[in-house]
C-alpha cells in the first residue's frame, strides 16, 4: 500500500441541461490501496462522479487524474479501470468463461495465459469450475462474485463499484462485505465504492466522503465520521442521533451554551461559532443515560412515550425539550427494564458527546421549532424565518 | 361469479356468439380466398374453378402439370432468379443501413430523434405509387431504370424501415450497462458491437432482413415502374400472367409463396421466442 494520490478530482462540476449541477466543485484524492467509499442517499451525485472516473460521463468543468496524469481525453477503454455495475452487467450470450476472457482477450493475451488467469480470478472469488455455466443459470450472489472476478481478471489497479451488493439479500449482503473488503487487502488495489447504505460504507471503507446535493460533506474514516461529524447532515445520516435545534447563547474555549426551545444545554463547538448563530446539537442516543441528579452538566426530565425491545439493548422514546422523539439507548441489564411508558424520568449526557454544529437545515426540516425570538438573523436570511440553504454555506465550513 | 353468470347467462352467450360470427366472417373473407388457391393450383384442367372430377376426388382430375410448366418456363425461372437476387441485395442493404440507423436512435445523445425516425419510417407510409412514381423519374435521370440496380436500390428503401423498427425494439430492453462494461473491459467501438451488442440484437436483426426480404420478394409497383422484361419478379410476373394469359400457373405459382411466407413468418416467431425468453431476468 503505497500513499501517494491514485485518484484526484479537480473542482470538478457536472451538469446534463445546464442549470441543475449534479456535483458542483468537488474536490477529491484516493490514496493508492485505499478502499475509499462515496456515501450518500440517492441523487447526491455520488455515481455520477464514479461514471467520470470510468468515462463514461464527462465532467462539464475541473479536472480528472488518475495516478498524476489527467484522463480528461482518455476513452473509458483505455483507462484500465475495472468497473462493477450494480446489475453486474454480465455478457448473458456468453459463459462465465468468455466473461472473463473478454479483457484478456481484447488485450491479446495468449489462450494458454488466459486460461490460467481465468482460474485464479475465480478462485478468488471462491467459483472455481464455474467456467461454463452462463449468467442466467448463477444466483445473485454468484453472478455478482463473476462481475468482480471479471473486473479484476486483467489486473487493474483501480476498481470502481457502483452499489454492487444492492440487489442481494441481507445475509448474502454482510457474507460479500467482507469477502471484498478480504480480496482488495488480498491483491492491494485501490477500490472507490458508492453506496448509499451507511453501514456497509462503515464496515468496508478506509475512508467515507459523505455525498449529499452534489456536494462532499466530509471526508474521513468510518470512526472519525461516527465520533466527530462536521457537518449536520453527517451527524444525520451516519447512525442514529438526536437533533436539538437551538440558538448559541455564549461561547467559551472549549464549551458553548445554546438555548433550546425548552432549556439551556452545554456542548462542544464543532466549528467557531458566535452568540446569535443557530445551531443544532446532535447526540448518540447510546451517549444518553437515565440518570441520578447531579451527575451530568446536562440534565432533562422527560416523560417515556413508549419503549422498544430490542434484545441487547431498550430503545426508549422520550419527550424532552419540546421534541417527541428523542431517543435513548439503553443497555439491556438488571434494573432498567422496570422503566415504563409514561413514566417520568432524568436523563444526562456529557459536553463532549454533545456536538453543536452549524444549522444547515433550518426550521424547514420539521424536526424541531426554531426559538421563538433569534437574538440575531442568519446571514443571509433577512426574515430569519427559514435556514440557509447548503449551497451558501460558507468555504470556511466546507469539509473535504 | 355464479350468481353473475346466471343473471347475464344470455346475454354473454349473444355476445360470444356474435364475437365467433364476426371472427368467422373475417377468416371466410380474408383468409379463405387464398386456401382456395391451393387446391385449384392442382387442377388438371386449364380453368379457375373446381372440376367435376377434383369435387369427387378423383385422382386423376388432380395433376401437378402446372407446377411442371413453372420450372421449365424461362421466362418464370428468369422471374425467380430476379426476385431471389433483388430481394437478397435489397435486404442486405436495407439491413446494414437500419441496423446502423437503429444504433444511432438509440444513443441518448441523439439530436432531432424524432424528426429522423420520421424520415426513415416515411417509406413504409408513403403511399407506393408515389414513391414509385418519384424513383421512376429520378432514376431515370441517373440513366438507372430498367436495370437490376434501380429495383435493390428502390426495395432497400422500402425495407429499412422494417429493420430500423425491429431492431429499435430489440434495443429498448437492451442493458447499456452491457456496452459501458464491454468499454471498461478495454473494447473498441467495433469489438463491442460485433462482440456484445450483435449478438444480443441479432433476432430483431434477422427478423428486420426477413421483413425487409419479404417487403422486396411481393412488391409491384416499383417493379412496374422502374423494371423493363429483364428485370421481371415474381409477383411482375404473376401479374403479367393473369392480365395476359389466365392459366393456373399463377394458382401454382401462389401456392409456393404461400407456404414460402408461411415458412418466413415461422422463423420470425421462432426468433421471437428465443428472444423472449433470452430476455427473461436471470435470477
Amino acid at each position: 500500500m503505497g500513499s501517494s494520490p491514485h485518484v484526484e478530482f479537480h473542482g470538478v462540476s457536472k451538469t446534463y441541461d445546464g442549470q441543475t449541477m449534479v456535483v458542483q466543485d468537488l474536490d477529491l484524492c484516493v490514496n493508492e490501496g485505499e478502499f475509499f467509499t462515496l456515501l450518500g442517499p440517492s441523487g447526491s451525485g455520488k455515481t455520477t462522479c464514479l461514471m467520470m472516473l470510468a468515462g463514461f460521463e464527462a465532467p462539464s468543468s475541473g479536472e480528472i487524474r488518475l495516478s498524476g496524469r489527467s484522463v480528461q481525453h482518455l476513452p473509458p477503454r483505455k483507462r484500465g479501470i475495472g468497473v462493477v455495475f450494480q446489475n453486474y452487467a454480465l455478457f448473458p450470450h456468453m459463459t462465465v468463461g468468455r466473461n472473463l476472457a473478454f479483457p484478456l482477450e481484447v488485450r491479446g493475451i495468449s489462450a494458454a495465459r488466459r486460461r490460467e488467469r481465468i482460474r485464479q480470478a475465480l478462485e478468488v472469488v471462491r467459483l472455481d469450475g464455474f467456467e461454463h455455466r452462463r449468467p442466467g443459470e448463477l444466483s445473485g450472489g454468484q453472478q455478482q462474485r463473476v462481475a468482480i472476478a471479471r473486473a479484476l481478471v486483467f489486473n487493474p489497479t483501480l476498481v470502481l463499484m457502483d452499489e454492487p451488493l444492492g440487489a442481494l439479500d441481507r445475509r448474502l449482503r454482510e457474507e460479500m462485505q467482507f469477502e471484498i473488503r478480504r480480496m482488495q487487502q488480498d491483491l492491494g488495489v485501490t477500490v472507490v465504492y458508492v453506496t448509499h447504505d451507511q453501514q456497509e460504507a462503515m464496515a468496508m471503507s478506509s475512508r467515507v466522503a459523505v455525498f449529499h446535493r452534489g456536494h462532499i460533506q466530509q471526508v474521513a474514516a468510518p470512526e472519525t465520521l461516527y465520533e466527530e461529524p462536521e457537518r449536520e447532515f453527517v451527524a444525520s445520516f451516519i447512525g442514529d442521533n438526536n437533533m436539538l435545534r437551538g440558538q448559541v447563547l455564549t461561547v467559551e474555549r472549549d464549551h458553548c451554551d445554546v438555548a433550546t426551545p425548552d432549556g439551556i444545554v452545554r456542548a462542544f463547538p464543532v466549528h467557531h461559532c458566535r452568540p446569535g448563530d443557530p445551531s443544532v446539537l446532535a447526540i448518540r442516543p447510546e451517549r444518553v443515560s437515565l440518570t441520578r441528579p447531579g451527575v451530568y452538566t446536562n440534565e432533562f426530565e422527560a416523560v417515556v412515550e413508549d419503549i422498544l425491545f430490542i434484545g441487547d439493548h431498550l430503545r426508549l422514546r422520550l419527550n424532552l425539550c419540546g421534541n417527541p422523539n428523542f431517543v435513548v439507548k439503553i443497555q439491556n441489564v438488571i434494573g432498567h427494564s422496570a422503566v415504563l411508558a409514561g413514566d417520568r424520568v432524568r436523563v444526562g449526557w456529557s459536553v463532549m458527546d454533545c456536538r453543536a454544529l452549524p444549522d444547515e437545515e433550518g426550521a424547514g426540516s420539521g424536526v424541531l421549532t426554531r426559538p421563538a425570538a433569534p437574538l440575531r438573523s442568519p446571514p443571509g436570511d433577512a426574515t430569519g424565518v427559514s435556514g440557509t440553504d447548503r449551497a451558501d454555506v460558507p468555504p470556511s465550513t466546507q469539509a473535504v | 361469479m355464479t350468481s353473475r353468470t346466471a343473471s347475464f347467462g344470455l346475454g354473454d352467450r349473444l355476445a360470444r356468439w356474435l364475437h365467433l360470427a364476426f371472427c368467422a366472417a373475417v377468416f371466410v373473407f380474408l383468409i379463405a380466398p387464398m386456401l382456395v388457391v391451393v387446391p385449384l393450383s392442382f387442377n388438371a384442367e386449364p380453368y379457375f374453378t373446381f372440376s367435376e372430377g377434383m369435387l369427387a376426388l378423383d385422382a386423376d382430375a388432380y395433376s401437378l402439370r402446372w407446377y411442371r410448366n413453372i420450372v421449365e418456363d424461362e421466362e418464370w425461372r428468369l422471374a425467380l432468379a430476379n426476385s431471389l437476387f433483388i430481394g437478397l441485395a435489397a435486404a442486405a442493404i436495407a439491413t446494414a443501413l437500419g441496423v446502423l440507423a437503429a444504433l444511432g436512435l438509440a444513443s441518448p445523445a441523439m439530436p432531432g430523434r424524432a424528426l429522423v425516425t420520421g424520415l426513415l419510417i416515411s417509406p413504409m407510409i408513403t403511399p407506393i405509387i408515389i414513391s414509385a412514381a418519384g424513383m421512376f423519374f429520378f432514376y431515370s435521370y441517373l440513366g438507372l431504370s430498367q436495370t437490376h440496380l434501380s429495383l435493390v436500390l428502390a426495395h432497400a428503401a422500402l425495407g429499412t424501415p422494417f429493420v430500423v423498427i425491429t431492431v429499435t425494439a430489440t434495443l429498448a430492453g437492451f442493458d447499456r450497462n452491457l456496452v459501458r462494461a464491454a468499454e471498461s473491459l478495454g473494447a473498441g467501438p467495433f469489438v463491442v458491437f460485433r462482440r456484445v451488442q450483435l449478438p444480443l440484437i441479432a433476432p430483431g436483426v434477422i427478423a428486420g432482413a426477413l421483413f425487409a426480404f419479404a417487403a422486396s420478394f411481393d412488391e409491384v409497383v416499383t417493379v412496374l415502374f422502374l423494371g423493363g422484361l429483364e428485370q421481371r419478379t415474381i409477383p411482375r410476373q404473376m401479374w403479367a400472367g393473369i392480365r395476359e394469359q389466365i392459366s393456373p400457373e399463377i394458382l401454382a405459382v401462389a401456392t409456393f409463396l404461400v407456404a414460402f411466407v408461411l415458412v418466413l413468418m415461422g422463423v420470425v416467431e421462432w426468433l421471437r421466442g428465443r428472444h423472449g425468453h433470452q430476455g427473461e431476468p436471470a435470477r
